[in-house]
């Protein structure tokens, strides 16, 4: 027993140093796994609130911009008004007007934001108490940031298209053609799409918009336009470079969408699937 | 005594604030961050106790991962270093460490950018490593360390000129 505890006194450094060093790189895998909740993430009161009361500062230096952003995006939803009294020309669009009652909006502040790392966040300043909920979209007016991860009272956590763990289905707006929407890590700007089969019509400069087979987006939402593509390796799906519309490195607000019938779906498909 | 370790929590509370505030913002050329905080790693009393250095490291890794929503990388590559950090200093200041006597200030030039320099390196290799968690990215992992530990070490350097304490 003695030389037991002499031991672990002798090794007390190596013994700290493992057992810490074994928690950070769990935390590390489980950050690296997307489907879990953070044990502890920023949306906490105490980050959460150091992130707020600077980004109060700072979102002052970008006020000029979301101006702009907004008067864009007023101009083109009173231009859809105007078609849309005239009550004539019911064309199948697939825009955000095909968005129908089922979509709630909520607007909310982006208090803290990454784009350098390989997975990277979002906090926003809505959480639980404002109806913010886990897999909830997250969209500005130009196109989609990402996906509502972790929420706490207050505050809530994004992760973001440019994070490696991120899949969002996408498809080609000329054609229904879909494919997986993921980031190399390396072009805040730049996301891929893979596995669009190569039978698809590509041409570079065509639009990408989200694919309504996901519960969290409705179909049509901007994403960005054809960069460049190439033929993967079994030559048979594109690997095509996307120029996103949205600039991630400056977001400031965002929309939050809750789709009021993913609990309906999502039942209806398990049921489905276990029989 | 009582002034070396106030010295040394408002060190660990400015550069943790520094870092998550300012320094995470900066993506110079898209993807450069400096990471100031290991500074506090470098600059931690020589004489000092391993045991409470590894604890306070892997409290300040975790800080910043928290405000970042990253996992656990910086708390486990803080760990690494602080772990390393007799090793290296044995190597960097050879058998004046033994005593215990050197402070940081009054070491040699060539000694004390040695050591800032190797463990700056190990500290971002860790850090991307786990943050990029394969290895299919390699070369992308070690621009990365190279440039940032790059960013880092110019920093360090500066706030050691701009902090110095005149002799007396």
């Amino acid at each position: 027993m003695q030389q037991i505890i002499n031991f672990l006194i002798r090794n007390k450094n190596n013994i700290l140093f493992l057992l810490l060093l074994t928690f950070s790189l769990f935390l590390t895998i489980q950050s690296h796994s997307y489907q879990k909740s953070k044990f502890i993430s920023s949306a906490n009161f105490l980050s959460g609130g150091i992130y707020s009361w600077t980004s109060n500062i700072n979102s002052y230096f970008n006020l000029e911009q979301y101006n702009l952003r907004l008067l864009e995006e007023n101009e083109r939803l009173r231009t859809r008004l105007a078609t849309y009294e005239d009550s004539l020309a019911i064309e199948p669009f697939t825009d955000t007007s095909a968005i129908g009652a089922s979509y709630i909006f909520r607007a909310s502040e982006v208090i803290n934001n990454n784009y350098a790392n390989v997975d990277n966040y979002l906090t926003l300043k809505t959480g639980a108490r404002d109806g913010i909920k886990r897999d909830m979209g997250v969209i500005t007016s130009k196109g989609i940031v990402g996906i509502v991860e972790n929420v706490s009272p207050n505050y809530s956590t994004v992760i973001s298209i440019l994070n490696s763990n991120s899949r969002i289905n996408a498809q080609l707006k000329k054609s229904n053609h879909f494919g997986t929407l993921v980031w190399n890590g390396e072009d805040p700007n730049v996301v891929q799409l893979i596995d669009v089969p190569s039978i698809a019509p590509l041409t570079e400069g065509d639009t990408i918009i989200t694919g309504g087979r996901s519960l969290i987006f409705p179909k049509g939402i901007p994403i960005g336009y054809v960069r460049n593509f190439a033929l993967d390796q079994s030559e048979s799906y594109y690997q095509i470079d996307i120029q996103l519309f949205n600039d991630m490195t400056n977001i400031g607000y965002v929309y939050i969408i809750e789709n009021t019938q993913q609990e309906e779906i999502r039942n209806l498909q398990n049921l489905s699937r276990d029989e | 005594m009582n002034s070396v370790i106030l010295n040394n929590a408002v060190r660990f509370v400015v550069l943790l604030l520094l870092q998550v505030l300012l320094l995470n913002n900066i993506n110079f050329l898209g993807y450069i961050n400096p990471y100031l905080y290991i500074l506090f790693i470098l600059l931690f009393p020589f004489s000092g106790s391993q045991t409470l250095l590894i604890f306070l490291s892997f409290l300040l890794g975790w800080g910043v991962d928290i405000f970042e929503d990253s996992g656990g990388i910086n708390a486990a590559a803080c760990l690494v270093a602080a772990f390393i950090r007799p090793v290296l200093l044995r190597f960097s200041f050879g058998v004046s460490y033994d005593y215990q006597t050197i402070k940081f200030s009054s070491t040699q030039p060539g000694a004390r950018i040695s050591y800032v320099v190797i463990l700056v390196l190990i500290h971002h290799f860790v850090l991307f490593l786990l943050e990029f968690f394969n290895f299919a990215h390699f070369l992308l992992l070690l621009k990365k360390t190279f440039f940032s530990a790059l960013f880092t070490i110019i920093l360090v350097f500066l706030t050691l000129a701009l902090f110095k304490r005149r002799s007396r």
